[in-house]
């Protein structure tokens, strides 16, 4: 087939990026070249609108040993050991095929993280789906759920957090973001980098298949009404073959067999291949015909461009062969010599005897394009039109049962009860607390993680909204006790090609990479996935951070579960009464204009700093963030989980108690203290100037205001539970 | 004591059963699916994972391995045989314990805490617990045990039935079953009770900060049985 503008077009690619290819190679490409062209120069694998902003974040700390640009960051926890972690993008395919997109979504985020040498120890994902109204949105759900649990249980990988919400601007954009944590030696990590000449190129794992073909470009592309002819693009996962590379590429690194070690993930063998050349600054040479293929008479423009899964592409020192494939043989998977190193910079792909390919690296990579988009800047939003009399008349615990039965508030038992949160036996948090905790297995140390997004913030101001997701998740680790070290992002937005949208992005950027420098939690590795929208209705702006934190001895950790009555519950953190862009404001009074709560980064790290060294001191129960749905939602939920009540003593403040206790005031903890160590914990608080209110004392069964404002927790946990239940069983 | 877990491609509960038994003071042997001799043991344990990516039916090709075939001779001889959740189901396509593991009546895979009553102490097992209700964790998509109304009978009249599904107080009504399983049953001997499976994971009972601690009550004292 003889390549010209339009078949370039049809890849996705665009007339003046097409004429740049020409002028690169300096020929037409063929169609092979213009496959691979169109695969590293697309939006998901290049990175051309995103790169210039991304640039921004911080990216260095103490603790880190790996930040972006590797298949995940590394950082140090300590004693030669470190955490190897990374979130990523699954959205696209799992809009087509949610079980498939959410297996492989899982999958692919593993491998990622084996590929470096370390164990996977830990899943999340951050999940969000349409209205609970939409005709579609319940299917998805399910087969979301089932994907991940899966893909996830049958790795042996315990899945211990995550988030899951319900907004309409997801109706045609459902968003599947997965995490993995792993841990490995710091002197075992591996790396993409391939080095030396005439070394060995290896095929590992499953066989290439048809699927998949074009799945980082369908994932670079808004969706129309064609979205169901997109399902070959989507890949098959296969979780046992997963676990069987993963124990295999264990077992071969625990030697010294291995240069460089890259997944086939998005673009298959091109990216990874490309990937190992471009680092190691050398060339590639494969023969195609070598490459192990489940299915007769591939061509190879389809070898290069399948995203089959359970794949590995290494570079192995000379003369390892033999001692490797033996490793891959007792494993049941392929193994195969496909090429070797050289020294000529390019990728260089031969079939039947016949070079179909000849590129040099640099202009798959370093050349490829890299735009700096327009974008405009948003506007803080007027606050709204709430007036005080009408938040007067509202009946507390009528509003506090509608918020915590609220599908974004909801316990997510149902789901989260679909996923192995056991297996591994280290897990000290299960899902439905702050973070999810997992020992580093057989010492003292814990790790903990959480993600985090608030679409609804981002949306209302960018800027604020990006700043928020982090402190969100520094809250959410010093909440369990951990220190916070660094931070994974997942920028899920709509389209680049609009201003609006561009805007978003780049302003959420801005206000991560502040807030992460502000609060030394750097931003180690991370994904962008750009055009979630269908037609022109893109998603609300929603980066998902994934934090991860330190518990240096794992009996320190707290849960958040009110533990014994008469202990006295504090709030820590300054109570405004932000009522603007709430779950009170937007979904109880239908008022979805006003800008999102403030955040103050001197308070926000002060604050956090202050409740780690009352954790430290052992002088905590307790503890929970505040976050949407204020204060009282906050305290029904330690206390639903601890199974006792609370009795609320009357604010002092101004403001009015509808605004004290559904304001969403950011920066703020809920702590229990028992009665004698409550002197020492404010003069802690009150030697660091941080400030906070006595909200009450721990009862045995019901969240008491006053004697006409009261109710069991019993009637809490229904309204909180039954939700989720009710509707996927309808 | 010496104890050996058995490894198939596709076990994922197997490292987790090698830290409880030897936290529990046995001597532990990782066993590869693919070797032919059983080392001297005195307890072999089948672990929970998806063998064989859990394909044709959960544990039927397991059940062909290699080692297998010791396994059952070691079992058929009196050898103390132990199956947890894919080991169950493993047992279950060997025969050595009757009825089969179907999936789950809400088609969910299901990740919890749940109590278990023993119904029979009359083996090496669960000789000399004191408890009658055991605080277990299950972790599983295929636990529904379902067996012939002969089986049933049968099972029942030689006191094959091991533990039920019930709650805190012991009472093993509907409500308490988590999967479907016929008569609440969580676990199975053979008829001379050497072997045993069930779908709960014990090693993941044996620490306060994990799940909760009757996990260690019951390996505590299967090692002191079998001493």
């Amino acid at each position: 087939m003889m390549v010209n503008e339009q078949i370039a077009i049809d890849h996705g690619l665009k007339k003046d990026e097409y004429a740049k290819i020409c002028e690169l190679l300096d020929r037409t490409p063929n169609i092979t070249e213009l496959g691979i062209f169109s695969a590293m120069w697309n939006e998901h694998c290049s990175y051309k609108s995103s790169r210039l902003h991304l640039k921004t974040l911080p990216t260095k700390g103490k603790q880190v040993i790996q930040g972006p640009g590797e298949n995940a960051g590394v950082v140090d926890i300590g004693d030669n050991d470190a955490i190897v972690f990374k979130i990523e993008s699954h959205n696209h395919p799992s809009f087509i095929e949610p079980y498939q997109g959410a297996a492989t979504g899982v999958g692919g985020i593993m491998r990622d993280v084996f590929t470096m040498g370390a164990r996977p120890i830990a899943n999340l994902n951050s999940i969000h789906f349409g209205s609970p109204q939409h005709k579609k949105t319940k299917n998805l759900l399910r087969g979301v759920v089932h994907g991940i649990g899966g893909y996830g249980n049958c790795m042996g990988v315990p899945t211990i957090a995550g988030q899951t919400n319900f907004d309409s601007s997801y109706n045609g954009n459902i968003l599947v973001n997965a995490m993995t944590l792993g841990l490995v030696k710091k002197d075992k990590i591996f790396y993409s980098k391939a080095a030396g000449l005439n070394k060995p190129v290896i095929y590992v794992g499953s066989k290439t298949g048809r699927d998949g073909i074009h799945g980082a470009s369908m994932a670079s592309a808004s969706f129309d009404e064609k979205i169901e002819e997109k399902k070959p693009t989507v890949q098959v996962g296969d979780p046992f073959t997963e676990k069987l590379l993963l124990e295999a590429c264990l077992e071969l690194m625990a030697g010294d067999s291995i240069i460089a070690i890259q997944d086939m993930g998005a673009a298959g063998l091109t990216s990874s291949s490309i990937e190992m050349a471009s680092k190691g600054n050398l060339g590639i040479e494969i023969n195609l015909n070598k490459v192990p293929c489940r299915e007769a008479n591939m061509t190879p423009y389809e070898i290069m461009l399948s995203e089959s899964q359970e794949r590995m592409l290494i570079v192995l020192e000379n003369g390892k062969e033999e001692k490797a494939k033996k490793i891959f043989d007792k494993w049941n998977l392929d193994f195969a010599v496909i090429g070797k190193t050289t020294n000529s910079k390019k990728i260089e792909l031969f079939f039947d005897n016949e070079q179909v390919a000849d590129i040099p690296v640099n202009t798959l990579v370093e050349n490829s394009p890299m735009y700096d988009r327009k974008w405009k800047k948003a506007k803080l939003p007027k606050k709204n039109k709430i007036k005080k009399e009408d938040l007067k008349n509202l009946k507390i615990i009528d509003v506090l049962k509608k918020v915590l039965s609220h599908p974004n508030v909801c316990s997510k038992e149902w789901i989260w009860q679909q996923y192995d949160h056991t297996v591994m036996g280290d897990t000290i948090q299960k899902p439905g607390g702050d973070s999810g905790v997992v020992r580093v297995h057989g010492t003292d140390k814990a790790v903990a993680a959480s993600v985090d997004s608030s679409a609804v913030y981002c949306w209302a101001h960018p800027l604020t909204g990006g700043k928020q997701v982090v402190c969100e998740s520094f809250r959410n680790l010093i909440s369990v006790g951990a220190k916070p070290v660094a931070i994974t992002n997942c920028l899920n937005f709509g389209s680049p090609e609009n201003e609006e949208n561009m805007g978003e992005f780049v302003e959420c950027v801005q206000g991560i990479g502040e807030a992460a420098a502000y609060l030394k939690f750097p931003v180690v590795s991370g994904n962008v996935s750009f055009y979630n929208q269908t037609k022109d209705e893109g998603i609300k702006p929603t980066p998902s951070i994934g934090g991860v934190g330190l518990i240096k001895d794992y009996k320190k950790m707290i849960t958040m579960d009110f533990k014994q009555v008469d202990n006295v519950v504090l709030v820590i953190g300054k109570t405004e009464g932000h009522i603007d862009q709430s779950l009170l404001a937007r979904n109880i009074l239908n008022e979805k204009n006003g800008p999102p709560p403030e955040v103050n980064l001197f308070n926000e790290k002060n604050n956090g700093e202050t409740v780690l060294k009352l954790i430290d001191a052992g002088h905590i129960k307790s503890a929970h963030d505040v976050s949407i749905g204020g204060i009282i939602t906050a305290i029904s939920k330690m206390c639903i989980k601890g199974n006792k009540g609370i009795n609320l003593k009357k604010p002092k403040y101004l403001i009015n108690e509808i605004e004290y206790y559904f304001g969403e005031d950011q920066g703020r903890y809920i702590i229990e203290v028992s009665k004698d160590s409550l002197k020492k914990v404010t003069d802690i608080l009150n030697k660091n100037a941080v400030h906070y209110d006595e909200l009450g004392t721990v009862n045995e069964d019901q969240l008491f205001i006053n004697e006409k404002t009261k109710v069991l927790i019993d009637e809490l946990t229904t309204s909180n539970t039954n939700w989720l239940i009710n509707y996927m069983s309808k | 004591m010496k104890s050996s877990v058995i490894t198939f491609p596709g076990s994922n509960c197997d490292r987790d059963m090698d830290v409880a038994l030897k936290r529990f003071g046995f001597k532990n042997k990782m066993v590869w699916h693919d070797d032919v001799e059983l080392p001297k043991s005195d307890l072999v344990v089948l672990p929970g994972g998806f063998s064989y990516g859990d394909y044709l039916r959960c544990g039927s090709m397991a059940s062909k391995s290699k080692i297998m075939k010791s396994v059952i001779n070691f079992a058929n001889s009196g050898g103390m045989v132990m199956g947890i959740c894919n080991g169950f189901q493993i047992l279950v396509e060997t025969g050595l314990v009757p009825g089969v593991l179907l999936r789950n009546k809400y088609l969910e895979f299901i990740c919890k805490n749940v109590f278990v009553k023993i119904n029979n102490k009359q083996n090496t097992y669960f000789k000399n617990i004191d408890n009658e209700v055991l605080e277990f964790h299950i972790a599983h998509n295929e636990g529904n045990y379902f067996c012939t109304e002969e089986q049933l009978k049968e099972i029942e009249d030689n006191e094959q039935i091991a533990i039920n599904y019930c709650d805190k107080e012991g009472k093993t009504e509907e409500q308490f079953n988590p999967n479907g399983s016929i008569k609440n049953i969580a676990g199975v001997f053979n008829k001379e009770k050497n072997v045993l499976g069930m779908m709960p994971h014990p090693e993941r009972m044996i620490d306060p900060y994990l799940s909760g601690k009757d996990g260690s009550l019951f390996f505590n004292n299967l090692i002191n049985n079998l001493k």
